[in-house]
């Protein structure tokens, strides 16, 4: 089996990319959570069970 | 498709691309400068337009419109990599640079389109989020795809998009279009024409290298420099506008009559630059000019919609 053997500049890219989708998703995990308490409110705790 | 712990072991290490883009050039692909733009005149069209929305859901818009911006521009920069990789200008793009392939950069400009328009529609109202699905429709395709290698009058029909944000900003808050967010809308789409072709007459020969066909390539020097003067006058009394249909103050109407002046002023001078002018200064003054100018403008709007709506003073 063939390897791919990333290069130092490769690997740093990959971490880089790797470190900004974390933080956009955090992110966006906060803010949907927020957004979502915001529009549904006390309501959020009022459905059929 | 087997893998090591670091991914690294391939069975067709040829059918996979490794990219040398970091973090930096995916943002550079979204092209951050029109972006600011972008959130900026959304931003006072949000901040104007009559209703309260609440901070974190207008946080939300804002943040959703710059990504769907960015994502035209990603496209944008997909399509036209045979030509950035011809001008200076562009040549160090991330595609034509080869740091990010163009697949890569398609599948990011049409993830991020459908991610933010649907975050707006499902987050905000589905108004906005259908102008802003056409906002990056008109950019991508109608004018990148388009006008942009079939006609001068690429960059008139074409600014169309980038006047958008202020009318999307606007809907966020009352789920309408309205004359207001309309006039908006007429003082960047008037403005781009010279903003841009000040910028066609000094890099002339990039575009021409490239087979862009932009007015002073096509038309020639003189033509170009008279439709300047004219958009420039358009652009000055379209500044004016908001504050004779009343929503914006006269504080504001006199801030937007000098600066239009200035704006006319500036447009003159590339007019009386000789034909053949190598170092190209007035229009280089015009085209810094004309960013401060928008900059300006909105900034005047944004002031007096505050100062109007949030302290209850009319200016």
């Amino acid at each position: 089996m063939e390897k791919v053997e990333l290069t130092e500049q490769q690997k740093k890219a990959r971490r880089s990319r790797s470190v900004a989708l974390g933080i956009a998703l955090a992110v966006l995990a906060v803010l949907f959570y927020v957004v979502t308490i915001i529009k549904i409110g006390p309501g959020i705790f009022d459905r059929a069970m | 498709m087997a893998m090591t712990n670091e991914h690294e072991a391939l069975t067709d290490p040829a059918s996979v691309a490794i990219h040398d883009g970091d973090a930096r050039d995916f943002f550079a692909l979204l092209k951050p400068r029109v972006m600011s733009l972008v959130v900026f005149t959304a931003l006072v069209g949000l901040l104007m337009a009559p209703g309260q929305i609440h901070p974190v859901i207008g946080f939300l818009a804002i943040l959703a419109i710059a990504v769907g911006g960015g994502a035209s521009g990603a496209l944008n920069m997909w399509y036209d990599a045979d030509i950035d990789q011809m001008m200076g200008r562009t040549a160090k793009r991330p595609i034509p640079a080869g740091r990010i392939s163009a697949e890569t950069t398609l599948a990011f400009g049409l993830f991020l389109s459908v991610f933010s328009v649907a975050t707006l529609g499902l987050m905000v109202n589905w108004l906005s989020a259908g102008l802003l699905a056409f906002t990056i429709f008109f950019y991508a395709v109608v004018y990148t795809m388009w006008l942009k290698r079939l006609t001068p009058q690429n960059i008139v029909i074409g600014g169309a998009a980038g006047a958008f944000p202020p009318i999307i900003g606007w809907a966020c808050v009352t789920n309408s279009i309205s004359l207001e967010s309309i006039a908006l809308f007429a003082i960047i789409f008037l403005w781009t024409p010279a903003h841009f072709w000040a910028l066609a007459l000094f890099k002339s020969e990039d575009y021409g290298r490239a087979g862009v066909p932009m007015l002073p390539n096509v038309a020639g020097e003189r033509t170009t420099k008279n439709q300047i003067v004219l958009y420039a006058v358009l652009t000055a009394l379209s500044g004016i506008v908001p504050s004779i249909m009343g929503f914006a103050g006269l504080v504001y109407g006199a801030i937007a009559a000098v600066l239009g002046a200035g704006f006319i002023w500036y447009s003159i001078q590339v007019w009386r630059m000789p034909d053949g002018d190598k170092k190209m200064i007035p229009a280089k003054k015009l085209f810094g000019y004309s960013l401060l100018y928008l900059f300006a403008i909105f900034t005047a709007l944004l002031v007096d919609a505050l100062v109007t709506k949030y302290f209850g003073l009319v200016a």
